[in-house]
Parts: structure tokens; sequence; C-alpha cells
């Protein structure tokens, strides 16, 4: 017997809702079958806690007095270029934006300490940030130079708007060379040395609902400790790629571009990342509700970790020269183990993914839920699916001439 | 047999004297040495692993009191930041002694001081920089 979203915010309106995690739904369904899961359980909440690169924000931080257009100028928040390309006063930071002279990150590898990232995590919590601007001047906004400190209390918006977040599945990534590397995967060391991923596995989003059934345009979501949506698909969204017999991709798909009020949000949840040798990075805790409406949605819930599957793949010179192919597959159980088998070789894994974060995140999602204060959305568009024919291309290189 | 880490800090005027030379020689201790600097004051700082029997590797102690130079333990400088840690599980294949490992039930990270030989691999490997390493 199907059900529908509104049938399950009445019973989370009345407290009579079920709602369990991507990880209890797992014994449930081993216990008592799909069919009787179905019907209990209400709604499935995944988490995940990781490096998500194609982050930023955008703030209105309010007119000065003269006015000024920082469109068309220049802006730097705590020395990171922050852009100035929308109308008076509206800044968007990007996450991996980095100081321009940082002598931390001049000299290889790089410490890379400070950047858009850690702006945004000092802004959520509550500190002062050194705004430094310059203008060309208008006749109705004469002021050409601006430097006062500014807090996310203070300004008119401030929204987290991510364009590419909570990746469907993501590579393995390993080193076949004999020298160290800095990856955005982390330290790869020489000889397949160690290999390192970034999932959730069982807990994460989309691989919850892998043909996107539930997740789409208008999807309610925990973000970055607060409440969000998924807005459009991410860049990249690649729904088509080889998936295995459950459905589940097996190398990275899609993923979401999801936004939400930064005035609202934690900086427990939303953490700068530096990644030695490569950049800053941002680290997001994303939990999405998947409402049980069937027997084929409470399926995919179950999804454990030994039934998804990813690439290993050498990021010494096949990645960077983009030289498809993977050195084997390997799924999550394994990855977690700490241990799986390359060529041969056993080789010690590293998650850069919090699994116990992710399930913290879940669990609040559940308390949430099941306190009344979070109601479920009907999505109001599909993200686009595995038989759409969206597909991400690889750039096209065409010669400038004369 | 003991088996101890400990840091030791070489005022300038002691730099060029045989201490630990005599520390192995006179007290019937061997000793690993993990890391050696000198900072930028001139000073010297040394990383033991000192193995021995208990009573000499104490008179080694008192010798090396004595003789001026500061000795402190390594397990206090090794510090995992838990307010900062994720509990990702990023530098668990990069230590090479096995001293970070996941805790079985809670899945978070732990760190065993017993076996750090502070490397500092892990220091900048954390990209939210939780593990601190100090002395």
């Amino acid at each position: 017997m199907a059900k529908t979203i509104q049938e399950i915010n009445s019973k989370i309106k009345q407290g009579r809702a079920v709602v369990v995690t991507a990880e209890e739904i797992i014994e449930i369904v081993k216990h008592e079958g799909v069919k009787t899961a179905a019907e209990k359980v209400d709604v499935v909440t995944t988490g995940t806690f990781g490096p998500m690169c194609s982050s930023g924000a955008y703030f209105n931080i309010g007119q000065a007095k003269p006015k000024i257009k920082l469109g068309g100028g220049h802006a730097f928040l705590n020395d990171v270029p922050a852009y100035a390309g929308f109308a008076a006063v509206d800044l968007y930071v990007g996450a991996t934006a980095l100081p321009e002279h940082d002598p931390r990150n001049q000299v290889y590898p790089g410490r890379f300490t400070y950047g858009g990232a850690q702006v945004i995590e000092d802004l959520v919590a509550g500190k002062d940030v050194r705004l430094s601007a310059t203008a060309y001047g208008t006749d109705c906004y004469p002021r050409k130079k601006l430097e006062t400190w500014i807090n996310i209390k203070d300004m008119n918006e401030a929204v987290l708007f991510n364009p590419r977040n909570c990746y469907q599945n993501y590579n393995v990534a390993v080193n076949l060379s004999d020298k160290v590397i800095y990856t955005y995967l982390g330290m790869l060391k020489p000889h397949l040395g160690n290999a390192n991923y970034c999932s959730a596995g069982q807990l994460s989003p989309l691989l919850n609902d892998p043909q996107y059934q539930t997740i789409g345009i208008g999807t309610r979501i925990f973000l970055g400790g607060g409440v969000g949506y998924v807005v459009w698909q991410g860049t990249q969204h690649n729904p088509g790629v080889a998936r295995k017999p459950n459905g589940v991709p097996q190398a990275p798909a899609g993923n979401l571009a999801v936004m939400g009020d930064l005035k609202q949000m934690k900086p427990e949840w939303l953490r700068g990342a530096a990644m030695q040798g490569y950049g800053v990075t941002l680290t997001i805790g994303i939990g999405i509700p998947i409402p049980v409406l069937n027997e084929d949605v409470c399926r995919a819930t179950a999804v454990k970790d030994e039934d998804i599957w990813t690439q290993v793949v050498d990021y010494s010179e096949a990645y960077p020269q983009g030289v498809p192919g993977s050195l084997g597959e390997v799924n999550y159980q394994q990855l977690r183990s700490g241990m799986i088998t390359v060529r041969g070789k056993r080789v010690n894994t590293g998650n850069l993914s919090s699994y116990p974060k992710a399930l913290e995140i879940a669990r609040t999602l559940k308390d949430w839920i099941r306190s009344g204060d979070f109601l479920l959305t009907e999505k109001v568009a599909s993200l686009p699916a595995a038989e759409s024919g969206y597909a991400c291309r690889p750039l096209k290189e065409r010669l400038i001439t004369q | 047999m003991i088996s101890k880490k400990i840091v030791l800090h070489f005022p300038q005027h002691l730099v060029d004297q045989p201490i630990v030379h005599r520390l192995g020689k006179d007290f019937q201790l061997s000793f690993n040495i993990l890391k050696a600097y000198i900072t930028p004051r001139e000073e010297g700082v040394l990383v033991l692993e000192v193995d021995g029997e208990p009573r000499n590797y104490d008179k080694g102690l008192e010798y090396l009191a004595k003789s001026g130079v500061r000795v402190q333990p390594l397990a206090q400088d090794v510090v995992l930041r838990k307010e900062k840690c994720i509990h990702c599980g990023v530098c668990i294949p990069i230590c090479p002694t096995g001293a970070l490992r996941v805790t079985a039930v809670t899945g978070e990270v732990g760190l065993d001081k017993e076996k750090c030989i502070a490397c500092e691999l892990c220091v900048n490997v954390c990209p939210y920089r939780a593990m601190e390493i100090a002395f």
C-alpha cells in the first residue's frame, strides 16, 4: 500500500511517524523483509559529513554612507578574494578561494591553512571578518574605498549556496608513482602506500535513493546544522554511469546543488579544511530524509556497504592526465575494514568523510522529524535520471587563433 | 627492561658535550634517536627512545638533570584535540606505527600515545589541524 508525503507529514505533526536512520533500516529489512518494513517505516534519514569543494556563500552587507558599488571593483574578506560582480553590496565567497600572497602556500607542497572555507566557518561562528574593498565610483555610488569589520548578524542576507555537493559515490585514490603526491583526496604515499576514499557509504543520501525517486528540486534537508533545500542538480551531475543490478552507481554519478540560510547554521557542521599540498575546502554536514513511499524506495534505503562498489584510480598519472580506466573495484565494507587489495598488494585505507559524524547527522535529522519540527517536502521537479541522456562531458578545447 | 620515549632539551652551552654518549655508556642504556634538531635559539632538542633496566634508567635521568638537560616524557606532548577532530580517519593509513586507529564501537579515531613516535606526519595531513605535537 503506497504512502504519500502528505500522509507521512500528517503523522509527523501528530508525533506518530516512524523514523529510522539509514543504518537502522538495514537491520529492519533483514529481520522483517522489505514489505513489512515499507509498511512500518515512514522516513529513513541519511547523512554525510565530508569535504565538498564546490561550495560558497553570498552576502548582502548593507549599504555604506556614502554609498559604494562593489560590483566591478575588488573585495577581500580576511585577505581572501570575494567575487564582487553582483550589484552594489552583494558578495560571493567560494570555499576554495585563497589569499593572493600567503607565504605558507608559496613553497611546494604548501600548507593552505586559510581560504574561503575558513572565512565561511569564521562567519558562521559569529566572528568578525575584515572587509577590504575598492570601487571605481559612480555618481550614484561615489565611494571608492571601504575598510570595515563585518559580522554575520549584521548582514541582511548570508546564504550558503553550493553548486555541487553530496556526490553520489566517489573514487578511491592511490599513487602508483615513486613520489609522495598531494591531492584533494589527501596525501598519497608512493607505490600504493595508502588508498583514500570519501563517502558515507550506506548512510550517504544519494546512495540511498540511487534513482532519485524522492530526492529532487525542493527537497528540504539538514544543511550545515540548519535547514536547507536541494535547488538543482549539482554541476557534473552524471546519472548515466554504470550501475550494479541493485541500481547503485559504481563510479561518481549524481550530485546536488543546495542552499540555505547561513545564519541558522553551525560551525560544527561547516568546517574549513586545510588540504596539505592541495588547497582549502569546506567540509559540510548534509542529511536528507527519504519518505518510504513504497517497497522500491524502502529496498533502496536498505543498501549496505558491501552492496556499494567503487573504482580504484591512480592519481599520480591516470587521473591528472585524464586517462580513463580503473585499477579494480572495491566495496565500502572492504574500504571501511581498513585494508583493500590493489594489484595483489594489501593497502591501508583512509576516509576523508566521517562516518561517525554522518551517523550523528542522520540521528539528529531523525530527532527533528520525530519532534514535529521538520516536515518533508514533495520535490517540485526531478533530477535528471539515468535514462535522460544527461551526462558530464569533458572540455572540448578549441584553439583560439587571430 | 623498560622502554621510554623522552624529549631532551639541551641549553646552548651543552650542545657540544657528549651527554647522550655518556648516558648510553655509563648507564648501560641503549637508545634510538627519533628526532634531533637545533632550535632557532641554538638549543638542542633530541627525542630518544631509551631502553634499559629501571634502576639504570632512573640513574640516567638523574645524570641528565644534574648536567643541566631538561627532560620531559614524550607522551604529554602528543595530543589529539577532540574538539577539532571530525573522526574521518584520513590520518590512519599515514601513521607508521598504528598509533592512530579507529575505535571499534564508536568508529571514532583514537591515539595510542605509547605507540606514537612523534614523526609528525599526521600533523599536516589532518585537514582540521586536530593533531598537536609540541616540544
